[in-house]
């Protein structure tokens, strides 16, 4: 056997030495630039009868490419039970095999291959689901007790870490706030403007668009840009300190992490995102007037006046409340997905997904309890 | 004609800004050479590895592989120049989504025409050799810090490379496990001719398998010595000998 190109000058030929042993030469150059022949084809080959072989090498050049042709056959060799001579091969291709095998092959410490199914995969989606509603459970549970600190004077604050957060979770998030609301706004009259024009009623897109960013959409929106905005950074930044150890350092000094690094981000969440909810709604219904008095020719003092007979005191209570809890929302689930991030570069960019699916999973469902109770309320 | 020298490394400055890292580098490494670049911490080691390695273009000065100017060539044979040297990082910088067997693998897929079978034999070697048999369908976060080290030299040493450069080989190993990486890089240019470059200042390793070095120091930023590590001990400079006898001379 030997190769056709002139660029692969490797030769491997065969000769029966003897009625149970077979020499095999290599001659020419193996190297990994070539295409080297499968060792599989010289088994295929082997005479009937042979158990032992003898290595014959005469090298130009060789380096892994031939290392692993040569490690290859051996353990083939081994399979069929030949005995295999080595004595012929160069002495650093024998130094480099026994170098490799002399750290025995770590057995049994692969994991179990088990065929994942959809079935197995949606049964342990679940089992992990279930298993993280008491992890949950404990970390709102740490953060509970690390208000408790807070208020009882307890814990010290890092009032730079707090003015930190506040600075990148507030006036920073001004600008998609601005861009996101105020094309919110504009839907709202284009929509309102739609239907009321049925009735002849196309003033009351200021009551639709105000009531409607004031009290549910300003907050809802403003949860969610938070949440892919801040929510994920709380979780990737966490999440590469889990990787650094820096969560381990704090816990091996005996330093709540939780009052360290998560208590000055809820803070700093739960103040900025009812004031950022407020500033959304104002510009929903700027979007609002300026729409509707270009567009739709309705007075923008009429528009005004329409605005502020409809907004009523309880209508900003509603949204206020609303960020607030949308806020925590998305502190709690940015910084647990952040301490619950595993060791690798990976592990911190699915923390930092799923923070972002856990925070707007969550203000669906606080939403949704929120406006049921305001109902019951009268709110 | 005189045949060219591996690296050369010709009035080299590296800065971080207006912050002079190391300036005035002169040193040449040739083929075969177990070339040491020591230093106390912060000297700009690493700095000077990342010149070598086309990850930081320097200030002043530049790398010459085989008499080809790394820093001044076209992109293509810089690309090309890149290819043949081996890295191996500090931390070992395994790829988090792929496995061992598929961090070492990677390089070879991608350069050669070897069928999987030899690929998966060449894996296995490379991985054995670092004394990582069987870890094959690991991921790196499942590893120990110094298994990461090792696979990381496993992957460096996939394509046979001409010269390799090895960050802290040693540092966080266990004594037996440095002993052995050691004892293979020795092998690698016993067998292959690898020049071999490591950046350390594990005083067994340079002092154990050094053949050549050079010393930067930390504080009049360039380097003060040059030649083999085992002549370094007597050098005529204080703060050598201090490094190297860990400040018993």
């Amino acid at each position: 056997m030997s190769a056709e190109t002139n660029k692969s000058q490797w030769h491997l030929r065969t000769n029966r030495s003897d009625e149970n042993s077979l020499e095999v030469s290599f001659t020419g150059r193996w190297c990994l630039d070539q295409a080297l022949p499968p060792p599989d084809l010289l088994m295929d080959e082997l005479p009937d009868g042979i158990v032992h072989i003898i290595f014959r090498t005469n090298l130009s050049s060789w380096d892994s490419g031939f290392l692993a042709y040569i490690s290859c056959l051996i353990k083939l060799c081994a399979k069929k039970g030949i005995d295999v001579e080595q004595v012929g091969l160069p002495e650093g291709v024998r130094h480099l095999l026994a170098m490799a095998a002399a750290v025995p092959e770590q057995k049994n410490v692969g994991r179990p291959h088990v065929k994942k199914n959809i079935v197995y995969r949606a049964g342990s989606a679940t089992i992990e689901f279930l298993r993280g509603v008491p992890e949950m459970l404990r970390f709102l549970g740490e953060i509970i007790l690390s208000f408790g600190r807070l208020f009882t004077g307890k814990t010290r604050l890092r009032w730079s870490d707090l003015w930190w957060e506040i600075e990148e979770v507030g006036p920073r998030a001004l600008l998609i706030v601005s861009v996101i609301s105020f094309l919110v706004g504009l839907i709202l009259a284009y929509l309102g403007a739609d239907q009321l024009r049925m009735v002849g009623a196309q003033i009351f897109i200021a009551d639709l668009v105000a009531i409607g960013m004031v009290r549910e959409i300003g907050a809802l929106m403003t949860g969610i840009i938070i949440a892919g905005r801040t929510g994920s950074a709380f979780a990737a930044k966490l999440g590469t300190m889990q990787v650094n150890e820096e969560i381990d350092a704090f816990r091996t000094l005996g330093i709540s992490a939780v009052d360290f690094l998560v208590l000055p981000r809820m803070l700093a969440l739960m103040l900025m995102v009812p004031l950022l909810t407020l500033y959304s709604g104002f510009v929903g219904m700027l979007a609002g007037l300026l729409i509707s008095s270009s567009i739709f020719d309705i007075g923008m003092f009429e528009y005004y006046h329409e605005t502020i007979n409809a907004l009523e005191l309880k209508h900003f209570m509603v949204g206020l409340t609303k960020g607030s809890v949308y806020g925590a929302m998305v502190a709690f689930s940015g910084c647990l997905r952040g301490m619950q991030c595993g060791r690798s570069a990976e592990a911190v960019g699915e923390a930092a997904t799923s923070a972002v699916v856990t925070s707007i999973l969550l203000i669906t469902i606080s939403a949704s309890i929120l406006t049921i109770l305001f109902y019951q309320l009268g709110i | 004609m005189a045949k060219p020298i591996p690296i050369e490394v010709r009035n080299l400055t590296m800065a971080y800004g207006g912050f002079v890292v190391q300036h005035d580098l002169n040193f040449s490494v040739n083929k075969g050479d177990i070339f040491v670049i020591m230093g106390g911490n912060g000297c700009g080691k690493s700095t000077l590895m990342r010149s070598l390695i086309g990850l930081q273009r320097p200030t002043e000065g530049t790398v010459l592989y085989d008499g080809i100017d790394f820093w001044n060539v076209d992109p293509d044979e810089h690309e090309r120049l890149k290819r043949r040297l081996g890295i191996m990082f500090q931390g070992g910088a395994m790829w988090s989504s792929l496995t061992l067997a598929e961090n070492v693998a990677l390089p070879l897929r991608e350069y050669t025409d070897l069928s999987s079978r030899l690929i998966d034999e060449i894996v296995s070697f490379k991985l054995g050799l670092v004394g990582l048999a069987g870890f094959e369908d690991f991921y790196p976060a499942e590893l120990s810090g110094g298994m990461k080290k090792r696979a990381g030299l496993a992957r460096a040493l996939a394509l046979d490379p001409d010269i390799l450069i090895i960050d802290e080989p040693s540092s966080g190993l266990d004594p037996l496990t440095a002993r052995r990486l050691d004892t293979l890089i020795v092998e690698l240019r016993e067998s292959f001719g690898t020049t071999i470059v490591l950046i350390t200042h594990e005083l067994a390793s340079i002092l154990g398998i050094g053949s050549n070095s050079v010393f930067l120091d930390t504080q009049t930023h360039t380097m003060i010595a040059t030649g083999n590590p085992k002549e370094a001990l007597h050098s005529g400079d204080p703060k050598v000998r201090h490094f190297l006898t860990r400040g018993e001379a």
